[in-house]
């Protein structure tokens, strides 16, 4: 595992470039700064400064080498490198609050904004006009979009939203691609067309369920069959194409999870407030949601004789006379994780996978050492 | 400026929420069948002893959906008595007999039952809390505070 403290800032939003040497970050102000890695360090070599608002989307197209950013002050800038500078094109998204989050569709054609004004943005480039043009989808959207997936047939598009449904609508425009195939989360998918809706309830069979939470991360897996997502209810959600009934919440232990991604077929990986990385395995044919493991290597406070001065100081400051190591953050991130995003190896067999958080440091996750590391730790 | 505003006052009075046309507005689920636990099966469970069985009688039904407050505070009162009769070393076992949904529900009674405290009941509901939390985690608790409809 590597861990690079990069500010003192929380890094509200990251995105890789192709061979991952390059990170774009915004270090929670309004510009984004592209880092390169050179060695062991990172420098940093570009500042993108457009925005007037706190830039809360990035997304890196790694084939066309393009940069999307969205911001709080209710615009989006594609930016392409010319003469070894980043240059914006601005995108009117015709919103009238601020944009959530953003990610460009897996042939990179267009991208989708998720706004406060309860809508989503589907941005192509019109090439007549040379102009970025957008469609929105409002219904039946009812609060702040607060997270997207893109399905990888470019069509399908799964948005998390705060009125606690996590939903599955289709983007399709007929200006730059072809009528998809069916898929086995439905057939008929004009544009708006919303396939899926989550339930209140969860997991079938629950009368004690309450309202929900708001949906933080959503992600399909590699074949686009699954759907996982996680809410503010402390919830993990697996929901399959074509099985409207069996959707499989996990309520977990720990505070809210705020970023998912499958990591296998099977294996779902979601980090959050807690400060590390969960495991969860899904059982296809079982249809059932279960935790895996903790992933973080907790590294082993050294055991020291404790002073009669530290002793008085722990009684005057804790009550008691040790150092209570379960209040003491023994996690490679120091405040919650805020995004995770795959490194190498794809959504169906990860083997790095990387985290940025509010404690303004980027974690590598290796997933043969963690599985080492850990005995009971089975990725399937 | 000098107007006399006391009569002309009415406007302050209105609410401006319930205008807005972008209000979020829960969805309704009919729910008039709950009726919360059964007092008589769970008062003679008690009366018997089985305090195993009444836990899991009093956590039946819950009254989650319904906006009658009478019937919500009849079912906390139950839960309460029924908490209160636990010995404190019996808790840990209770709380251990309960699936993942009934210790979600007990963590939702106890902090409905922390809002009006009686005379004894904050203490055996924080003890309840201390296992019921080590039960369920953290977890539990938000689910609590993120739960719509509750008891």
């Amino acid at each position: 595992m590597a861990y690079h403290s990069f500010l003192l800032e929380p890094i509200s939003c990251h995105a890789w470039n192709k061979d991952r040497t390059q990170i774009a970050l915004c270090p929670n102000n309004h510009e984004v700064h592209i880092y390169k890695k050179d060695g062991t360090k990172w420098n940093r070599i570009h500042e993108l400064k457009e925005h007037n608002g706190q830039v809360t989307g990035i997304d890196w197209a790694t084939e066309s080498n393009r940069i999307v950013t969205c911001g709080a002050d209710r615009n989006a800038y594609v930016w392409t490198l010319k003469e070894g500078a980043w240059k914006p094109t601005l995108v009117i998204l015709r919103i009238n609050r601020a944009a959530r989050c953003v990610k460009w569709s897996p042939k990179e054609n267009k991208f989708a904004v998720g706004s406060g004004s309860r809508l989503i943005s589907i941005c192509y480039f019109e090439q007549e006009n040379d102009w970025w043009v957008c469609k929105h989808i409002k219904k039946p959207i009812r609060s702040t979009i607060l997270s997207l997936d893109w399905h990888p047939n470019n069509i399908l598009l799964a948005a998390g939203s705060c009125d606690f449904k996590c939903r599955v609508f289709s983007a399709y425009i007929k200006e730059v691609e072809e009528k998809p195939g069916p898929t086995p989360w439905g057939s008929k998918m004009p544009f708006g067309e919303m396939l899926f809706e989550s339930s209140e309830s969860g997991a079938a069979g629950q009368t004690a369920a309450g309202g929900g939470g708001w949906v933080h991360g959503v992600c399909f897996s590699h074949s686009g069959n699954r759907l996982a997502w996680t809410s503010h209810d402390s919830t993990v959600s697996v929901a399959e194409g074509g099985k409207t009934s069996t959707v499989n919440s996990l309520r977990s232990e720990t505070l809210p999870l705020l970023c998912v991604t499958f990591i296998t077929e099977n294996s779902i990986v979601a980090a959050g407030h807690d400060c590390y990385p969960v495991l969860f395995v899904y059982d296809g044919a079982k249809a059932s949601l279960t935790f895996g493991g903790k992933l973080d290597v907790p590294k082993q406070a050294a055991q020291k004789g404790i002073s009669a001065r530290e002793r008085f100081q722990n009684l005057d400051r804790r009550a008691s006379e040790t150092q209570s190591t379960e209040k003491d953050l023994n996690t490679l991130h120091k405040n919650s994780i805020s995004q995770i995003s795959v490194l190498e190896g794809g959504r169906n067999q990860c083997s790095k996978f990387c985290t940025t958080g509010m404690d303004g440091g980027l974690g590598i996750w290796d997933v043969k050492s963690l599985e080492s590391a850990m005995k009971d730790l089975k990725i399937v | 400026m000098s107007k006399n505003t006391v009569n002309a006052a009415r406007f302050r009075r209105v609410d401006v929420d319930e205008y807005d046309e972008n209000k979020f507005v829960d969805e309704e689920d009919g729910a008039e069948n709950q009726l919360g636990p059964d007092e008589a099966e769970v008062d003679s469970l008690i009366r018997q002893g089985n305090l195993m069985e009444a836990l899991q009688a009093v956590l039946k039904n819950p009254p989650i959906n319904t906006k009658n407050q009478n019937v919500k505070e009849r079912a906390e009162g139950l839960v309460l008595k029924v908490l209160s009769a636990f010995k404190s070393s019996d808790i840990e076992k209770g709380v251990q007999s309960l699936d993942k949904n009934g210790v979600d529900l007990l963590m939702k009674y106890i902090y409905k039952g922390f809002e009006r405290p009686s005379e004894n009941s904050s203490a055996v509901l924080l003890q309840w809390h201390e296992k019921a939390l080590a039960a369920g985690g953290v977890g539990s608790i938000v689910r609590v505070l993120t739960a719509r409809k509750t008891v």
